[in-house]
């Protein structure tokens, strides 16, 4: 605990010190910031209106995040929209820039405006971002009995390396208990809901810890490694195999682990525990089957609709803090809803994603089995990935 | 005779009868594919039931051997030490294990491989045993053939493919080396017939090859070096010795030792052990009796007889001194060279008296009557039949199966697994009945016609041409063709080798037709009589369906039960093992009984203090020691072994009887045997083992209770034991050294780890010090009450 503070601490001088390095000319008129905490996922959907305040056309928006936060993004997307009201908003392209004369514990980011922002124009930016791995547990390890309990940091004031008018702070918490948080002016809790601000007239760059400490029991399902098989069949088929390794990544648990308390007092006894994942398999997946490597596990439920087919798993055991276990989920789906053909070519359209709800991924690897005898392979993925092709001999009776 | 008429049958017929005989041949091949797939579908009912899995305890160490033969070669898979098991001694599995199914299960999945079908090696280990069984019931076919004629043959391949007693070692799953080895055991039987009708070398190799293959799969290879030197003693002893006799089993001899010993878990035991003494002694009896014969060829009568009396005389002399030689190598060992598990074939009390852990095996127990039924079912009332009709005649062939009969019943009432011995013998000997039944019975309706045109006598002595061109005329029927063809076949061998027409007749499957003539029955009756073996039938093909798809499917490790409201799966095992696969170190060490070793290293991955080997008895007796121990002296123990988990297995919340609480009093045996200390009476009141409120306070506070009860009272307040069906003794306790750190749904399965061992408060030490140099002392008085320190 006493760590991430003096860091905290430590960043806000640094912060302080290299402060006048913001130049550009725009002024952030207002940002308000949501935090969603519900999850072992951190989504945080920041509005910011950006005002060119100088004379030159702006084409860039430079966003700001510290290094300890940087390193947890997962996704950041932006959409914006030029004009006095919000109207139909485009996404913009984002890149990691590093800018001369920023202190280097910060990592930016710039969003590239399709057009330059003409002088006192307003720009409403929505940004997104995704950050995994930011709720520490803590304490970290409990026994069977505790609830889990976990902190959040981050600062009550928008980081950013221009001046901001007004801003508000808002973090939704999956209710239950709150242990502490950090009062400055203006903060409420009101229900699940804690509310910093408004703050006006914040300097750039201006860093001020928050830390908030709650209790959380939503399943924190993380994916150490995911292996989707996606290969296509001549046979009319898209045969999807998804080999998990999840860890259950809150809080560990220590001492002994009783079936009696967990099976008589469910919700007290092991209420950090989980015990069913959700996949949302797309519609007509079938033969879908679920197994580890000795055999089938026989509890899981299937509902389906002509929208989408609930996959609903048990892992073999509950899962507590710091455990660990693996399956494999397997489907087909048919192949006209996946692949097209233009010009000659076939394409393959489908996810890189795991179909599971709240699961974290650290590693992923999709494998695509094309047939024999496929030339001329091409991939377009909406981010940067590693590529390797490698030739597998497969079913006899398949090519 | 039969060549004879057979001779006359395709000179009637001509060229009709050579497209009969095709026709036949296909028929014949089509229903022994149909056979092929009746046996391996039959034992799919697991499968379709439950899942592709392997089965019980046994064959999850066949499958770990073989993933590690797939994964590392054949030369790694020879020179493996497995240090995951029999911690901290480790087994030298290459040399230990008989390899014939994991190679065999290796080759398929290399050669499926290979032609790119990328099947996993679980799914090939699944199926092994149902492909074996179809060639299983081929070999039968074969077999019977040699000694009654195709239709027997088929009708025993048909029983075979789904006799009961089979089905219950090689449903898909059950991965164990009793799978090929029945295979193995028929065909070498098949080989071995072959060549004692045909004399032929070729078939001698063969029979060698075959018998190797068999000494590679399976230990009961030694059911077959002595069954075979005992047929070939019967036939010396009844003056059926012949030139082919002694092809048929010298090479065997020579080429069967030699290839034995090439096995590594067999090596020079295949010269040292009793097991194969009888061998060689017939061996040189053959080889007395040959010279007997050929001299006898060489000399006149009267010199002969002045030559028997000398060689008599000097023989017997020479016989007696190998003998006592043979009899003092043997008594000089101290299990008098036989193995435990075969001396206790010999005298079924041996190992109840002597070897607690053999005893403590259910599939090593003499079986009950109902096992019986439930394994032959209505076989029983058929092999009587068909002893009698291997009597008439008797051949070589037949006598051999009457004998495999005889002495495999006998081994079958030792044990409960060697019914499966025992059913190839029945399969065989009721295929014969019933076949010789369908053939007089259908015989009599079709000579009907003619006895009521005729007289009976007309019909007898007509010439045999003329009768069985009268059989063309009027026949299509079934058994007809089977006639006509083994007629027509035996004639086409006797051509090829023709030099051996002399013998052929001798042992000829065929009786002659003239004889069949006269045992003729009323039409009625015989009508009566295929129905009530239609119905017989009928009976054991739903006895065997039901056996395949209730009794014998359940893999075991998944318990399901049927209730109200619908399937109730049991999957607590897996679940345990799963959670010890993910959740602890990778070097972590597990103890539980034996039992459930295999399936700890095979699916948990965990190193395991004892599993189902059982090789060293001292180390079991060890971990029963443990676990009959109170709480501190079981986890010195097992401290001792670095042992970190303890797992046990406890049915007393779902009623599922066979737990650790009902296999206790086999650890307390065993761990007694090695430890003195270790008393059967203490666990005992007036003689009666049991947990509840009349329980001994050792029972009631060894480690066992301790681990299966700890907290059971609490979950219906009573601490009722739905398995013995009633209320514990000793409800309420706390555990001192262990913690529990995983029980499973249905609580079947207990996992506790071992708690560090506390700091020592350092005011104390002084005086700890003393009273443990006291207590050390008294503990070596006492004798080794921790055999590990």
């Amino acid at each position: 605990m006493a760590t991430p503070l003096r860091l905290a601490a430590l960043l806000l001088v640094l912060v302080a010190a290299f402060a006048s390095a913001a130049r550009a000319d725009l002024v952030v008129s207002r940002a308000d910031r949501k935090v969603d905490l519900t999850s072992h996922i951190v989504r945080v959907l920041t509005s910011l209106k950006v005002e060119n305040a100088g004379s030159e056309p702006v084409s860039k928006v430079l966003l700001a995040f510290p290094n300890i936060q940087a390193k947890n993004l997962a996704a950041i997307r932006a959409f914006g929209t030029e004009g006095k009201v919000k109207g139909l908003s485009s996404v913009l392209p984002i890149e990691v820039v590093e800018p001369s004369g920023v202190p280097p514990e910060l990592t930016f980011f710039s969003a590239s405006l399709h057009k330059p922002l003409q002088k006192g124009k307003i720009l409403h930016l929505d940004v997104l971002t995704v950050f995994t791995h930011f709720l520490q547990p803590f304490p970290e390890e409990i026994t069977q009995a505790d609830s889990q309990l976990v902190v959040f940091q981050d600062s009550s004031h928008y980081l950013s390396p221009y001046p901001v008018k007004v801003q508000t702070l808002s973090i939704r918490l999956p209710g239950g208990r709150v242990e502490s948080y950090t009062k400055y002016g203006n903060t409420k809790l009101v229900d699940s809901e804690l509310k910093y601000g408004p703050y006006e007239d914040v300097p750039p760059f201006s860093y001020n810890p928050i830390i908030v400490h709650f209790e959380n029991n939503n399943p924190f399902a993380v994916a150490k490694e995911l292996i989707r098989e996606i290969e296509i069949s001549h046979w009319g088929n898209v045969q999807i195999t998804e080999h998990y390794n999840i860890v259950h990544g809150g809080a560990r648990l220590k001492g002994e682990f009783s079936r009696l308390d967990y099976q008589s007092r469910p919700y007290a006894r092991g209420v950090s525990s989980f015990r069913h994942l959700i996949a949302r398999l797309p519609a007509r997946a079938h033969s879908i089957y679920y197994r580890d490597e000795i055999g089938n596990i026989s509890t899981s439920h299937l509902w389906s609709d002509s929208k989408k087919t609930q996959l609903e798993i048990e892992p073999r055991f509950p899962l507590f803090g710091g455990w660990q276990t693996t399956f494999t989920i397997g489907y087909g789906l048919p192949l006209q809803d996946f692949v097209f053909s233009a010009d000659g070519k076939r394409f393959l359209n489908i996810t890189f994603g795991s179909p599971m709800e709240e699961i974290l991924i650290e590693k992923l690897i999709v494998k695509v089995v094309l047939p024999e005898g496929s030339k001329d392979i091409d991939v377009s993925a909406p981010f940067p990935t590693n590529q390797w092709q490698e030739v597998v001999p497969h079913w006899t009776i398949d090519n | 005779m039969a060549e004879l008429e057979a001779g006359s049958i395709s000179m009637a017929a001509g060229g009709g009868g050579r497209l009969r005989n095709a026709l036949s041949g296909m028929l014949c091949a089509f229903a022994l594919l149909l056979i092929g797939v009746l046996a391996f579908s039959i034992r799919l009912f697991s499968v379709i039931k439950y899942e592709s899995v392997i089965h019980e305890f046994d064959p999850y160490f066949n499958y770990r051997v073989t993933q590690f033969l797939s994964k590392s070669g054949i030369y790694e898979f020879w020179n493996w030490f497995d240090d995951r098991t029999w911690y901290p001694l480790g087994r030298v599995i290459g040399g230990t294990v008989y390899p014939g199914l994991t190679l065999t299960a290796g080759t398929i999945w290399w050669l499926l491989n290979s032609l790119n079908i990328p099947l996993s090696v679980e799914t090939v280990c699944v199926f092994t045993a149902p492909i074996f069984s179809a060639n299983a019931s081929w070999a039968t076919y074969l077999l019977t053939k040699e000694a009654k004629g195709h239709g027997a043959g088929l009708m025993a391949a048909t029983i075979l493919a789904m006799v009961p007693s089979y089905i219950s070692r090689s449903v898909a799953g059950s991965y164990d080396n009793e799978a090929v080895a029945i295979f193995a055991l028929i065909f070498t039987f098949y080989l071995y017939v072959k060549t004692l009708n045909t004399g032929s070398l070729f078939y001698a190799t063969l029979n060698a090859l075959s018998y190797f293959y068999m000494v590679c799969s399976w230990g009961g290879y030694t059911f077959i070096i002595n069954l075979i030197p005992m047929h070939v003693l019967l036939c010396i002893v009844t003056g059926r010795y012949s030139s082919r006799l002694y092809v048929a089993y010298a090479p065997l001899v020579v080429l069967g030792t030699l290839l034995a010993a090439l096995v590594p878990v067999v090596g020079f035991n295949a010269v040292l052990t009793s097991e194969h003494f009888a061998s060689f002694l017939v061996f040189i009896i053959l080889h007395v009796v040959a010279l007997v014969y050929y001299i006898k060829g060489l000399l006149t009568p009267r010199l002969f007889k002045v030559a028997m009396t000398f060689v008599l005389t000097v023989g017997l002399a020479l016989c007696l001194a190998v003998v006592a030689i043979l009899a003092a190598l043997v008594a000089s060992s101290p299990t008098k060279g036989w193995s435990g598990r075969s001396l206790s074939l010999l005298d079924p009390t041996y190992a109840s008296k002597y070897i607690p852990i053999i005893a403590s095996v259910s599939e090593h127990q003499p079986p009950t009557w109902p096992s019986y039924f439930m394994a032959i079912n209505v076989l029983a009332f058929l092999v009587p039949a068909g002893i009698i009709s291997c009597f008439l005649p008797l051949s070589d062939a037949s006598s051999f199966l009457v004998l495999y009969l005889v002495t495999s019943v006998y081994f079958s009432g030792v044990m409960v697994r060697l019914m499966l011995v025992l059913a190839p013998a029945v399969c065989i000997l009721s295929g014969i009945a019933l076949s010789e039944a369908f053939n007089v019975l259908t015989r009599s309706m079709k000579f009907q016609r003619p006895i009521s045109d005729d007289t009976l006598p007309t019909a007898g002595d007509s010439t045999p041409g003329s009768s069985s061109t009268a059989t063309i005329t009027t026949s299509t029927k079934n058994a007809n063709i089977k006639k006509e063809k083994m007629g027509t076949i035996s004639k086409e061998r006797s051509s090829k080798k023709s030099r051996k027409e002399t013998e052929l007749v001798g042992s000829s499957p065929v009786r002659p037709e003239k004889e069949e003539k006269l045992c003729v029955l009323p039409s009625e009756a015989s009508a009566m009589g295929i129905l009530f073996l239609i119905m017989l039938c009928g009976l054991y093909v739903i006895h065997c369906v039901w056996a395949a798809a209730e009794a014998y499917s359940a893999p075991s490790i998944v318990l399901t039960s049927r209730s109200h409201d619908g399937l109730h799966v049991y999957d607590d095992f897996r679940e345990s093992y799963a959670w010890l696969r993910h959740n602890t170190e990778v070097d972590d060490k597990v103890a539980s009984w034996w039992d459930y070793g295999y399936q700890t290293t095979a699916m948990a991955n965990r190193t395991v203090i004892v599993d189902n080997n059982t090789w060293n008895n001292t180390h079991i007796a060890t971990v029963g020691t443990a676990m009959s121990s109170p709480e501190k002296g079981a986890w010195e123990i097992f401290n001792s072994l670095d042992v970190k988990y303890v797992l046990v297995v406890f049915g007393g919340l779902i009623g599922y009887p066979s737990d650790d609480i009902n296999k206790f009093l086999w650890m307390v045996r065993i761990g007694g045997g090695e430890f003195p200390h270790i008393k059967e009476q203490d666990y005992l009141r007036d003689g009666n083992y049991r947990v509840d409120a009349q329980g001994t306070p050792t029972m009631l506070n060894c480690l066992m209770y301790k681990l299966c009860y700890y907290r059971f009272a609490e979950t219906d307040g009573k601490g009722f034991d739905r398995a013995r069906r009633y209320e514990i003794g000793r409800k309420h306790f706390k555990l001192t050294h262990f913690e529990e750190v995983f029980t499973t749904q249905h609580w079947m399965v207990r996992i506790y780890k071992l708690k560090p061992q506390k700091n020592r408060v350092r005011g104390k030490l002084k005086l700890k010090l003393k009273s443990s140099s006291k207590t050390s002392l008294m503990r070596k008085g006492a004798g080794k009450k921790n055999p590990w320190q």
